[in-house]
């Protein structure tokens, strides 16, 4: 092992390898509730080549090569399950390019989020991205490598919809790109019309190669963002809400949430409506069709628009800084969820299922679902605060959740960024044809199976 | 008299068979009625039969103003509504209000002696509290849903949720030893003077109205106050109609630190209300629709400011005067303006 640190110096310098117990501490865990596992190093790439002769040195020697954006998903998946090197991309931050007319940026592998839209913000005030809601650090090429959402979900689909193309160090070492800068100089297609090779590597969790580069769709940055929410004390009227709001075509973003505390918020399911626009007189129109959408539930009394003027400043934070609060509730500032991929007609069931989880193992809930791509589906957050000092209230936790991805494979959803435990749920249930071409992708483009070994495998 | 228990409504059916007006209804901004038909629809609500104002009435609280002889035409409507289980707002809208409000223990109490001052349940109320103004009584500040009005649910037609709270609140005000309690939002002195005595329930301090401080304090330090040489129109919340004795308070306030309040169309018993409540009950038409009237009186009465004495309406309203020209000021800190403790624009 001596000279795999050798070499890894040799190709990063002194500064750009770690073995360190300290940094080997810090790179073994994650913020969730799996248990660690240590890294053999870690290095800290700057550019491509970089990426590309550590993935040589470790598809020759076999070693396992774990890519890391800010290590923020929660479920595990940057921790190295068979030691290892881990990849932090983190170094590899440069925006190269933005195309305004055609609206797009290329971004290098580890940029983060909060570094995007800072340089949007001074430098191309009319376009914006679609930003998660998770902490700015979190990296670009993460979110799309499993599939995350942000504010323009609902608008446009998954984040990793909006990808324009890949530039990936594949598992054996090549240099590949993805869609149409595989032609010529320009970034605005991951696929079409040429066959789609981005679903060799997005979703994939970092087992099929790692991003160096990313094309990502941008979009128009109105001038005026607004909030309006709706308030029923019926989940089963949630899914009809959401069927009328999306109806409208006009909304930015659309998440439906419940949570017991504080008490203000217990017995009600909320629905926060953003919609934007560059004049007053657009937003008064949206804001009206958005109140006549739902006339009728307000009519009944079975719904009604809440005063967002007290909430107003933390809702229109982007990211929102809501989630770090809530994992502090039971103090530890621990915080897990599961988050089904499912339809919008089961939020009623699904919802009653987060209740019965908390009660069950005696943990505290909250529960967020984002209307994905004008209502095809949700991504239904099932989560749970926990004290990190607290191992007992861990393993609650830790099987809340597991039951919670049991419950929403036999809804018929699909787990979102899963856990390899939860992966093998889910390979379980898959159609043995379908699970015999994911083995098949992975086995040509890994061979060894070097990448981020543990996760989307059979054994 | 109707009742005979604790808490219950003091409702006079003679005072209301034998008026003379039928204002309470007549004057009503939101309903249109003959005088007969007022008068009838009244007596039809005391008898506890059906009337499309329990269907209708958007809780502005005007009628408490308008009925001259003390006989609570609103909170009657109130009891009437909770009676058959008519929904005011969605069911929603209306748990939300009272589980926000719910007493958890959290509250906060300064160095309480012989004088509270209350900031009720909503934080800008202590903030506004302070400075030279209140410098020997915002030390003892009060605040939280233990000291907290519970009007609110009156807009609900949650008559029992103030029948229930209102004595706790009593308790604890009792438990501090108060002998007077300087209410700075007007629900609370409207709770105190008008709800409790409509319902029967004992208040074991004097209420103190803070315009009534604030205008003592203002003679007090007189020397200290510089005209402000401005136009403001008054947005008068809903809460001031429980207690029109005081509405006056505001000119002779206004007066005093050397601002113009000009003639308006919505002033006086004419006034309109921030309407978010209104929102919640009658919708954002009605809503949009008073605010937009209102805000437009403003202007063309040439007020460069609206003030505010409602923290609430404050927080509805602001952004949208902004948004037409005016700017937004509580009553308070135009006072603290007017004796040089805050800043003046340019």
């Amino acid at each position: 092992m001596k000279d795999i640190y050798h070499a890894l110096v040799e190709i990063m310098g002194e500064r750009g390898v770690s073995n360190r117990p300290e940094e080997i501490w810090f790179y073994g865990r994650d913020p969730g509730v799996l248990s660690p596992h240590p890294p053999d190093y870690v290095v800290a790439p700057e550019t491509t080549e970089q990426v590309q002769k550590v993935v040589q040195l470790a598809n020759r020697e076999k070693i396992p090569v774990v890519p890391m954006g800010n290590g923020m998903a929660l479920t595990g998946l940057v921790i190295p399950l068979k030691g290892g090197i881990v990849m932090d991309m983190k170094r590899m931050n440069k925006i190269l390019e933005v195309n305004e007319m055609a609206r797009y940026v290329v971004v290098e592998g580890g940029t983060s989020q909060g570094t995007l839209k800072a340089h949007l913000r001074d430098h191309y005030p009319n376009l914006r991205h679609s930003l998660p809601d998770a902490p700015p650090t979190t990296t670009i090429a993460a979110n799309v490598a499993l599939h995350g959402q942000g504010c323009l979900t609902q608008q446009y689909g998954f984040n990793s919809d909006m990808v324009t193309g890949l530039e990936v160090v594949m598992p054996t070492g090549e240099i590949c790109k993805i869609g149409s800068p595989s032609l010529g100089p320009y970034w605005f297609s991951k696929g079409p019309s040429l066959p789609d090779l981005s679903g060799l590597f997005l979703g994939w969790l970092g087992t099929t190669g790692i991003f160096t580069k990313v094309g990502l769709k941008l979009f128009p940055n109105k001038k005026i963002r607004e909030i309006e929410i709706f308030v029923t004390d019926k989940a089963e009227l949630v899914p009809e809400i959401i069927y009328k709001l999306t109806h409208l075509e006009m909304l930015e973003d659309l998440n439906a949430w419940f949570q017991p505390k504080p008490l203000m918020f217990k017995d009600n399911y909320h629905l926060n409506i953003y919609f934007t626009g560059d004049s007053e007189k657009e937003i008064e129109f949206k804001r009206t069709m958005i109140w006549d959408a739902l006339q009728k539930f307000i009519d009944n009394k079975d719904g009604g628009f809440m005063n967002v003027q007290a909430m107003k400043p933390n809702l229109m934070e982007s990211p929102q800084r809501g989630i770090a609060a809530f994992a502090d509730v039971p103090r530890g500032g621990g915080f897990e969820y599961s988050g089904p991929i499912t339809l919008i007609e089961l939020y009623p069931r699904f919802a009653a299922k987060v209740v019965e989880l908390a009660e069950k193992y005696d943990v505290i809930y909250s529960s967020a679902a984002r209307v994905i791509s004008g209502g095809h589906s949700m991504m239904f957050s099932i989560s749970f605060a926990f004290n990190r000092a607290d191992p007992a209230m861990m393993e609650r936790v830790k099987k809340a959740l597991d039951e919670a991805t049991e419950f929403a494979l036999k809804m018929g959803g699909i787990p979102w960024k899963p856990n390899h435990f939860e992966q093998k749920m889910t390979m379980a249930r898959m159609d043995p044809n379908t699970l015999k071409l994911l083995l098949m992708i992975k086995q040509n483009l890994d061979p060894h199976g070097i990448m981020n070994p543990g996760n989307w495998e059979v054994n | 008299m109707e009742g005979g228990y604790m808490n219950s409504l003091k409702f006079n059916e003679e005072v209301c068979a034998s008026c003379p007006s039928a204002d309470c209804l007549l004057k009503c901004q939101y309903m249109e009625f003959e005088k007969d038909e007022a008068h009838d629809e009244m007596m039809k609500i005391f008898k506890g039969q059906d009337s499309r104002v329990l269907q209708d009435c958007v809780t502005c609280y005007a009628c408490e103003e308008y009925c001259r002889r003390g006989n609570h035409p609103f909170y009657l409507i109130g009891e009437r509504r909770e009676e058959k289980g008519i929904y005011t707002a969605p069911r929603a809208i209306t748990n939300q209000w009272i589980n926000l409000t719910q007493m958890q223990g959290k509250q906060m109490v300064g160095v309480v002696k012989d004088q509270a001052l209350s900031a009720c349940f909503i934080p800008e109320l202590g903030a506004l509290g302070s400075g030279e103004l209140f410098e020997d009584v915002s030390p003892a500040v009060t605040f939280g849903a233990e000291f907290m009005c519970p009007a609110v649910h009156t807009h609900f037609a949650k008559m029992s949720v103030v029948k229930e709270r209102l004595p706790r609140v009593m308790e604890n005000f009792k438990k501090l030893g108060v002998k007077e309690v300087i209410c700075l939002h007007d629900e609370c002195y409207g709770t105190y003077t008008s709800i409790a005595q409509a319902y029967g329930i004992e208040v074991p301090f004097k209420p103190v109205y803070y315009m009534d401080f604030l205008l003592d304090r203002l003679k007090e330090l007189k020397d200290k106050i510089v005209p402000l040489n401005i136009k403001a129109a008054y947005q008068r919340p809903c809460s001031n109609r429980l207690i029109p004795e005081k509405h006056r308070l505001v000119q002779e306030i206004m007066d005093l630190i050397g601002v113009e309040v000009p003639e308006r169309k919505y002033q006086g018993d004419n006034s309109l209300c921030c309407a978010e409540i209104i929102r919640s009950v009658a919708g954002y038409k009605l809503a949009d629709d008073i605010q937009r009237r209102n805000i437009n009186d403003m202007l063309e009465a040439g007020a460069e400011y609206c003030v505010f004495n409602c923290p609430a309406c404050q927080s509805s309203l602001s952004e949208k005067v902004t948004k037409k020209g005016l700017k937004p000021v509580h009553i308070i800190d135009l006072c603290k303006t007017a004796i040089g403790e805050k800043g003046r624009e340019g």
